[in-house]
């Protein structure tokens, strides 16, 4: 009965976001207000029915319903509550719900807004996100129902949401298969979420583009109303790429946080695309330019989230080293080729009319280092992309299939990164319109004697790998170079408004929250490619297996084997070995570490839980990987030594400071003054070019 | 002129962009083969970086946990996704691989730490290379098990 209420309320809604678009269409077409108003209440309720259809699958998820098909593949009746809530976006079906709920809610946010002067936006903002939620709402009716249940008929167990033949009863399993032991871990249960909520937020702009180009009001008002929801779907998407790292590294058992799995791309390359989006779109408010370019990038980045989702979709384990098979594939694609052939040729109607305002002059200027910037992300997605569809390409062309592994992505994508470090510290020193090799050189001296004089000292005491010393130069240069950008704005506010070191750097960075969070993130990208760097380059490994007493050395560790336990708890259907280990420092006795395997009986699955000591030099990550019965025998461990990786987990830090610092509202962005229109005479110029 | 500046500049980003992505995919490059292919390369295989797949065949899994030696044999599956569909997805074409003897078989060797998802019929997606000696010196290994598939039916029904 439930199962039949929650998909009679999500055909509701499927039907309520068709009328909402349609009526928003002859609204706009008409200019009928009442027909536009009826669609944004159509588009409001479509939040309200979503969530009566999540809570109905929740209740289920919740109380071990395990007649639905989704209900039994997800959990188990020894899971703790809270993991069979979050089951919802554990599988397939669940998640792809947990992806229309997040889009009805936000656009519901959108559509509730003050929309005075932009009234002419909200029928093709409401008819974009109609579209995209049709298709998902309609994945889950039509595809991956997450209320189809099991019935039995002749002995046979069939899956389906109605009475598959006469005769056939309801079929209900004693117990679920259990949520993958790999996902019930806390970076699990809240990753996927905040993926997905990135996700969803980038759908904004780019409805509000595509309101843009349709209407022709091709100004920067779009960006400006949507300037905080990139940055928003900015955090979340980073947040969730970061979390995700941190899960493989503390689950997965391979001393690594990334593997350039397709999966990983999926999520790695709407961010690629909505990086460069964020940076160029300073550009079109600051000097009315690369506006063309915008538009490609936030249409970019919708495609690329349709495509990552699809991806992505299908639980990370049974599908994060392969593409899965499913039949919603073509669909996926289908949709991504539609959207995109309809909003091109959309932008290629109104490229004119995104002609910049001036042209840029100054291969040095702020703006052309923006643009080169753009370019570096732009080759990283193509190194991507291209790595992504090497096999399905090689096989087109050749008559082998082909693939690339992560040696292909770190050898490809290093020196652009390094583009990106150098770009990071030089723009912000760069003048907008005009700069020389000698004003930016002036700029730029003191702190380049600084990550020289950093390079020099770590060749001495630290590292002669030449990857790994200019490296180390261009992040001692980003981060001089930044904080001397502070010190700068500080002394000179410390000078004129004659006030103390703290209130000047308050008031600065609180009057420029975007430039100064900004320098913030910078920061943290380069505490980031810190760790990269070491467990890149520095990382050691060894393996070994020892009795007890017996101990194993990797560089300036010994790892000594004390004892190991192992014991079942009945009530969540878990067996824990947990082996203990003494560790040395130098010949100095630091600490014990519990390396442990955990063994889940439902779904008879292994999960090695790493023991972890960590310090800003270095990571001690040691993995319990066998174990004899009688432990006379002693156990085997693999120890890894991760130079420096704590600074990835630093600089996120710091750049989840920096985002929510440049995301924090102050006034309405907005309602800020539009930037002067550039004078007559410099346009002529251009143009005489 | 000014036009042209920034031209060159981003001509000179591609072409960076394309030597890098050319360069990397032929240092790296890894071929898919079946252990059909592989079998019938013979000895012109050997060294070259080849991503296999098969079956687990689960009686043959040792491991010696002093080296962390895994050996083990994988049958000949199908490459191709649609034609594991065609013959009834990849549940059956797992278990027809370890059922049937007449199979092209490979004898897999792998260094590292036991894989929580090794077991029989699971299918191994190996990468590595052809030794001299005929057997498989995978680098990586990497499990999927269709047991863990969604749409899997409870097991009840098998007993009905």
């Amino acid at each position: 009965m439930l199962a039949e209420f929650g998909f009679g309320v999500l055909l509701i809604s499927f039907i309520t976001t068709i009328y909402s678009g349609v009526a928003a269409f002859y609204g706009a077409q008409n200019k009928s207000g009442s027909l536009v108003e009826s669609a944004r209440r159509a588009q409001l309720l479509t939040f309200p029915l979503l969530s009566i259809s999540a809570g109905v699958l929740i209740y289920m998820l919740v109380n071990s319903h395990f007649n639905v098909a989704f209900v039994y593949e997800v959990t188990s009746k020894s899971m703790p509550t809270y993991l069979k809530v979050t089951a919802w976006w554990g599988g397939q079906a669940g998640s792809l719900m947990f992806w229309a709920w997040l889009l009805a809610a936000f656009t519901s946010a959108v559509t509730l807004r003050k929309w005075d002067r932009d009234i002419e936006f909200l029928p093709w903002v409401i008819i974009v996100s109609a579209v995209t939620l049709t298709f998902f709402i309609g994945m889950n009716l039509f595809f991956e129902n997450p209320f189809t249940r099991f019935w039995q008929i002749n002995g046979q167990v069939i899956p389906s949401m109605f009475s598959p033949a006469a005769g056939a009863e309801l079929f209900t399993p004693q117990d679920g298969n259990g949520l993958n032991p790999l996902l019930r871990h806390p970076g699990m249960v809240i990753h996927p979420p905040m993926l997905y909520l990135g996700f969803v937020s980038f759908v904004v702009p780019y409805a509000f583009a595509i309101a843009a180009l349709i209407t022709g009001r091709t100004d920067d008002r779009w960006t400006r109303i949507t300037r905080r929801w990139t940055l928003w779907a900015w955090l979340f998407l980073s947040l969730g790429l970061v979390l995700g790292g941190r899960w493989a590294y503390d689950v997965l058992g391979w001393g690594g946080y990334w593997g350039w799995d397709p999966v990983e791309i999926a999520a790695f390359m709407p961010w690629l695309t909505g990086t460069a989006f964020l940076h160029s779109v300073m550009i079109q408010e600051k000097r009315g330019m690369l506006k063309q370019w915008n538009m490609v990038l936030i249409i970019l980045t919708y495609a690329l989230v349709i495509f990552g989702t699809f991806l992505t979709r299908s639980g990370v384990l049974s599908s994060v080293h392969a593409f899965a098979n499913s039949p919603i594939g073509p669909f996926f694609m289908g949709y991504v080729a539609l959207t995109l052939i309809v909003s091109v040729a959309l932008l290629i109607k109104r490229w004119p009319e995104l002609r910049g305002e001036t042209e840029m002059k100054s291969l040095l200027s702020r703006e052309a280092l923006f643009l080169f910037n753009n370019l570096l992300f732009m080759g990283i997605l193509i190194v991507c992309f291209w790595g992504v569809i090497s096999p399905l390409a090689s096989e087109l062309f050749t008559n082998t299939k082909i693939t690339v592994g992560p040696p292909y992505y770190e050898r490809a994508t290093g020196p652009l990164f390094a583009g990106l470090l150098f770009l990071m510290a030089v723009a912000p020193l760069s003048a907008w319109g005009h700069s020389t090799v000698q004003t930016l050189g002036k700029a730029l001296w003191k702190s380049a004697a600084v990550a020289a004089v950093v390079t020099v000292l770590s060749a001495i005491f630290y590292t002669q790998n030449g990857y790994a010393l200019l490296g180390f130069f261009l992040i001692a240069l980003v981060i001089s170079a930044t904080t001397h950008e502070f010190w700068r704005g500080t002394n000179a506010r410390m000078h004129v408004q004659k006030e103390n070191f703290f209130t000047a750097i308050g008031r600065l960075m609180g009057r420029n929250k975007r430039r100064y969070g900004g320098y913030i993130i910078h920061i943290s990208m380069a505490l980031m490619a810190i760790g990269i760097l070491g467990i890149e380059i520095f990382q050691m490994e060894t393996q070994g297996t020892i009795a007890s007493g017996e101990s194993l050395d990797l560089a300036d560790y010994r790892v000594e084997y004390r004892e190991l336990a192992s014991w079942d708890d009945r009530g969540a259907a878990v067996n824990y070995t947990r082996s203990v280990v003494d560790i040395y420092e130098n010949g100095i006795y630091i600490g014990q570490l519990y390396p442990r395997i955990d063994y889940y009986y439902d779904s008879q699955q292994n999960m090695t839980i790493p023991g972890q000591h960590a310090t800003l030099k270095d990571d001690l990550y040691i993995l319990l990987v066998d174990w004899q019965p009688v432990s006379s025998e002693g156990a085997t461990f693999k120890v890894y030594v991760n130079p420096l990786v704590n600074w990835l987990w630093i600089g996120s830090f710091t750049f989840l400071f920096g985002l929510i610092f440049a995301a924090w509202p102050d006034k309405d962005p907005a309602d800020e003054p539009v930037r002067r229109k550039v004078s007559a005479g410099s346009r002529q110029t251009s143009a005489a070019d | 002129m000014q036009r042209n500046k920034f031209l060159i500049g981003g001509l000179l980003i591609l072409a960076a962009v394309v030597y890098l992505i050319f360069s990397s995919t032929q240092a790296s490059a890894e071929y898919f083969m079946t252990v059909d292919e592989l079998k019938a390369e013979g000895t012109s295989a050997v060294n070259k970086s080849v991503r296999l797949s098969g079956a687990v065949l689960g009686d043959t899994i040792q491991y010696d946990a002093s080296t962390l030696t895994l050996t083990f044999e994988v049958a000949h599956v199908p490459g191709d996704n649609a034609e594991i569909e065609a013959q009834g997805g990849l549940a059956v074409v797992l278990h027809e691989a370890v059922t049937d003897p007449s199979r092209e078989r490979i004898k897999v060797q792998y260094e590292g730490v036991m894989p929580d998802l090794l077991r029989n019929e699971a299918q191994a997606i190996m990468t590595g290379k052809l030794g001299e000696d005929g057997v498989f010196y995978a680098e990586e290994l990497l499990l999927k098990c269709p047991t863990k598939y969604e749409e899997a039916v409870p097991e009840q029904a098998a007993t009905n």
